[in-house]
This record gives C-alpha cells, structure tokens and sequence, in this order.
C-alpha cells in the first residue's frame, strides 16, 4: 500500500492550489480550511458558557462596588486606582516572581539535568529499571493531592514535635530549629522548598520520554570525540527537547503566577504578609472581605499578567516552528 | 556547536572504540557517585510519603510516646478503619472515580475536535484561537466562582457532580488542545494524502487514520486529566457541598477542623487519599512514556 499511495501522492499536491484558490489550506488535500470550523463547535461553545461568560462578567465587577448581597453599585475606575496604590498588591506580585524561581526555574533546569542523567548516565550503565523506578519516585509529589500534602508538609514543619525540628535536634543541630512556617523571614522559603519538592518530577517525566527521541548513536559518536557529560548535555540533550521545554516553562510558569491551594493550605498568606500570592489576595477579598469588586480587580489583573506572559510564549514558539519547519 | 563535530573517519578510529566498549562494561566510580546522588534525591522527596506509611499504623500512645519518626510498635488499624467508616469512604471513592474518569473521556474527546481543526484542518486565526483556548488554563480558578455559582444555580445544577464535569471538562482540554494541535500540526501529510484519495471523508480520516495514530499521546492526555481532576480542590469545595456528592480531597480536607481528628487518623486519611492515585500512576507508568515518545509532545 505503501508504494501505491507513493506514486499517487504528488498528484493532487500540484493540483490543490488550483482547485481552492484563495481559501487557506488544511494538511488533507481538497479540505478548505474553513470547513473545519464544526469540529470546533463544542470546544469553543462549552468554553464560552464556562471561561468566556465568567471572564467578561468579572471584568464588569471591577467597575463595581459589589458584596455579594446587594446589587453591584458601578464606581467607575476606582477599584483600578486603589490596586495600584496597593502594597500588598506589590507584594504579592513579588512573592509571584520566588514562585516563578521555585516553580519555573528550578525544576526546569534541575529537571533537565536529572532526566539527562537518568537516562544518558544511570539507564545506560545501570539498566532502564533502575532509571524509571528513580523517575517514578520523582514524579510522587505531582500524584498527591495538594492539600494532602498540605496536611503532611504542615506536621514535618510543624515548630513543637515536627519531624524537620527533631531531626535537627537529633543530628545536634539544635539550634537551627525553627518555627518554618510562622516565622516570615523562613515562611517564604519553606514555601519555595515545597514548591520545589511537587514540581520537579513534571519536567522529569516530560523530558525523559522526549530524550528517547535522540539517537543513542548520536551521544557515543560524541563521547567518541571526546565531548565531556556537560558537552553532550548542551550540544544534543537541549538541542533536540527543546519542544518539550517550551511546553514545560510555559505550563510551569502559568501554575507559578496562579498558585493558590499550597498557600491557602499552608500559611494563608501569612504571617502578616509575607507568603501572600495574588491568586490568594483575590480569594481573600472575595471570600473574606466580600469584597467582590476588588477581589475581581485583582485577579482580572493577575489574568492580564498571566495573558501577556502566555501570548509571548506562543508566539515565540510558532515562530520557532515555522523557521524550522522552513529549513 | 561546543561538541566537536564528528566525521566519519574519526568515527572508525579503532582505539576509541575500544575504549567505549570496556567503559560500557566497568562502572566508575563516577558513575556510582552520580546513582548515589540520584537515590539520594529520590529519598528525599520520598520522605514525605514514608512518613504518611509510618504513621498510618501507629495507635495515638504510640504516636505520642515515639513522635512522627519513629517506627509503629505494633500495627494498628483502628485510625483507618475509623476514618473510613466516618466519611463513608466508598461513596467519596466512587463520586471522585465517576468525575475524573468522565472529565478524562470527554476532555480528551474535545482536545482532539479542537485539535483536528486547528493542527490538521489550519483553520485561520489558529494561533489567537489556540491562545483563546489556552485561557480556561490561565485564568485564576477564583474568578470563576461567582459567575459559575449564579449560573449553575440558574439551571439547577448547583451541588451536582455534573457542574464539576463540564467545568473541568473545559479547563483540561485547553492543555489538551495546545498539546495536540502542535503534535497533530506535524501529522505525516503522505497519510492524509493517501486516505482522502481513497475517497474518505474527514471524519471517517479523523476516526480511522488521526485517532489511532495518535492514541499513545491521547492516552497520556487521559491520564493527565484523571490525576490532575481527582487532585482538584477549590472548585469541587465550592459547587459540592452536599455530603453525597463531595470528592475524596473535600472529605480529606473538611474532616481537618474536626476535633475528633487525631494525628495518626489524619495520617490514616492521607494514606486513603492518595492511595487511589497511586495504584492509578503505578498501573499506567508505561503507557505514559511510551505515549508521549510516541506521539512526541512537539
């Protein structure tokens, strides 16, 4: 079948341009584009009910006065005036950027070292079982529910009885013991740690499965020419994943800039605060204060930032794409 | 770049080659060097869970008397079984079972329509619809709430596992189209070729051609979607609130202010809770490699 279709294919190749003029191109031949639009019906319909519908309805709110019972009372740009005046609105786009470190940066570069070395290293001299038994226990955190791992993380931090306090008592460290998480000079680095801890077995995974793409033969021929671990990491790991790592950081940083269930369950934002993220700043202001307006300032702003970030990202990669798809 | 380039005949240089063959066989000390910093790691992060193990056995004197790190004296199951029978845990097992498996199938069915148009069917704008797609992804999970509230309260489907369904069935398959459409937009075009010249229809292409080629990505999505919706929290939390339909992290979660709640019954619950994802992860392992080698996530 294979050589009858061969001998065929270039026919109507040559032919489509003709046929469909000035309509845009879909991969299956004589396929206007345009009559691809049904199959994006349900998909683009249930989104608008679900994301649209809501996303515009909180754009309205922040013109409003709004607490939930009475009907919102439109105040103009007020809500957009008092945001930015808001330190604690500040400060929690600066508690974004340590999760963008603990969340982004540090599993993605962590992460790509440890899937080069499971797999060019330890699955190579070792065996592939040792390999994905390691990548499986990297990849725990991400299968634990969030607030469970709330519930543990708080009892191995806890400052009387914790577990992380009577090890260090235990090995004499005694008086480095600390109350983790209510103190606000450690509270935003445990944070960061923990952060660390649930994503790092993502990139693993990811990258991992996208390094068996690379020729075997490709990292001997290098080893052969005398290029060292770190030569062969940067020259073919990087080179040949870099699909996956762009699915990974954009992935990674929009969870960054909208973490909420670690901090509600960990520290509510505080003490003081000094662990506030924006994603729970609004649900403060909306669940707590009721202050439904300004809650829905803040995160229709957080979804401006998190817009802007994501459109960059894509754009950058269909242009990746299609200069290589050129080449 | 920095790696030498390398030509064939180099490539045949007979000492090298021999080189690379006992260095195959001998492991360095390196090498151990660099597995004893792997396993190392690995320890670490299992921590957490060891002590979920340790403590889930433990009868509270024993917790007590020996603190979170010591090692049960004697097995005692009285902490799981209370918790059990407490939150009618078959009932929390099931409503979060029936959920994440329906918001799997029907996401990964949308992510693949939505995908067929935009990666195969380069239907114009695909980009800017791709973003717009993407937003059920971007958008704090907060803001959804009160408009969501007010309309499923409208049709009547407020505190029904239904609402959560269609909410996550929309916010999974955003990722899903992004993964897809850019995998499905590198589709071997001599495949589609030779399918609509044997006279097939779209959808008899999409179903017979595009759906089996691509099912080891599709599954991995599946997978994805089942984790990650059973995982979920805040949305569940609010449009759940009946204790018939709540999920196995709702009744995790709401228990915790309870006062009856002892250490080692929380620990116990922990163990319940994320046992299911577990077995879940474990069974599928290998599908989830194979699957995203398979389809390339590109």
């Amino acid at each position: 079948m294979a050589i009858a279709t061969r001998s065929k294919e270039r026919v109507p190749r040559s032919r489509a341009p003709r046929s469909t003029s000035r309509a845009t191109h879909s991969l299956i031949p004589g396929s206007k584009s345009g009559s691809f639009w049904f199959y994006l019906l349900p998909g683009l319909s249930l989104l608008t009910l679900i994301i649209v519908v809501p996303l515009l309805w909180n754009v309205y709110l922040t013109f409003t006065s709004y607490r939930g019972i009475r009907p919102p009372e439109f105040i103009g740009l007020e809500n957009w005036v008092e945001l930015f005046g808001d330190t604690t609105f500040w400060t929690s786009f600066r508690n974004s950027v340590a999760m963008i470190i603990a969340m982004v940066v540090v599993p993605t570069v962590v992460g790509l070292v440890l899937a080069a070395m499971l797999f060019d290293l330890i699955g190579r001299k070792f065996g592939g079982r040792v390999a994905s038994f390691l990548r499986a226990t990297y990849y725990l955190p991400q299968i634990l529910p969030g607030v469970i791992a709330a519930i543990v993380i708080g009892w191995i931090l806890r400052p009387e009885n914790g577990a992380l306090n009577q090890v260090l008592a235990a090995v004499g460290l005694g008086n480095l013991q600390g109350n983790w998480l209510g103190d606000p000079a450690t509270a935003l680095p445990s944070i960061m740690v923990i952060m660390v801890w649930v994503q790092l077995g993502y990139p693993v995974v990811i990258f991992m499965a996208a390094l068996q793409r690379v020729d075997p033969e490709l990292y001997e021929a290098a080893e052969l020419d005398g290029a060292n671990w770190f030569q062969r990491f940067r020259a073919i790991t990087v080179s040949i994943i870099r699909p996956e790592i762009f699915v990974v950081t954009l992935t990674c940083a929009i969870a960054a800039l909208k973490v909420f269930g670690p901090i509600y369950a960990l520290t509510g934002g505080g003490p003081g605060t000094s662990t506030i993220v924006p994603a729970y700043y609004a649900y403060s202001e909306f669940f707590q204060s009721q202050q439904v307006g300004y809650g829905a300032t803040i995160a229709t702003a957080l979804t401006v930032v998190i817009a802007v970030v994501s459109i960059i990202f894509v754009l950058v990669q269909t242009r990746l794409e299609r200069s290589e798809e050129a080449r | 770049m920095a790696v030498p380039t390398l030509t064939a005949q180099e490539a045949v240089q007979e000492p090298p080659r021999q080189r690379r063959r006992s260095g195959r066989a001998r492991k360095t000390a390196g090498d151990w060097l660099i597995l004893a910093v792997a396993v190392l790691i690995g320890l670490l992060i299992a921590v957490p869970f060891l002590l979920i193990l340790a403590n889930s056995f433990k009868s509270p004197t024993d917790y007590a008397s020996g603190g979170p790190l010591s090692l049960p004296t004697a097995l005692y199951f009285d902490g799981i079984t209370a918790f059990w029978e407490r939150v009618d845990f078959p009932r929390k097992l099931w409503n979060s079972f029936f959920i994440s498996s329906v918001v799997a199938v029907l996401a990964v069915g949308i992510s693949m329509f939505n995908a067929f148009a935009l990666g195969i069917g380069r239907v114009r704008g695909r980009t800017w619809l791709v973003l717009l797609i993407l937003l059920a992804n971007m958008l704090p999970q907060e803001v959804l709430l009160y408009p969501l509230y007010f309309m499923f309260r409208q049709v009547g489907l407020y505190d029904s596992v239904w609402a959560v369904i269609i909410i996550f069935t929309v916010i999974q398959s955003a990722f899903g189209t992004y993964l897809l459409a850019s995998v499905y937009g590198t589709f071997p075009k001599e495949l589609l070729e030779a399918a609509s010249l044997d006279g097939a229809s779209r959808w008899q292409i999409l179903w017979r051609v595009i759906f089996p080629i691509s099912r080891p990505t599709l599954s991995v999505l599946l997978i994805f979607f089942f984790i990650w919706t059973w995982n979920e929290f805040l949305i569940p939390l609010t449009f759940l609130v009946g204790n018939d339909n709540q999920t196995v992290p709702v009744a995790i979660t709401v228990l915790q202010g309870d006062r009856l709640m002892d250490v080692t019954t929380t620990s116990a619950s922990a163990l319940l809770g994320l046992l299911p994802t577990l077995i879940f992860f474990l069974i599928f392992q290998r599908t989830l490699t194979r699957g995203i080698t398979a389809g390339a996530v590109k």
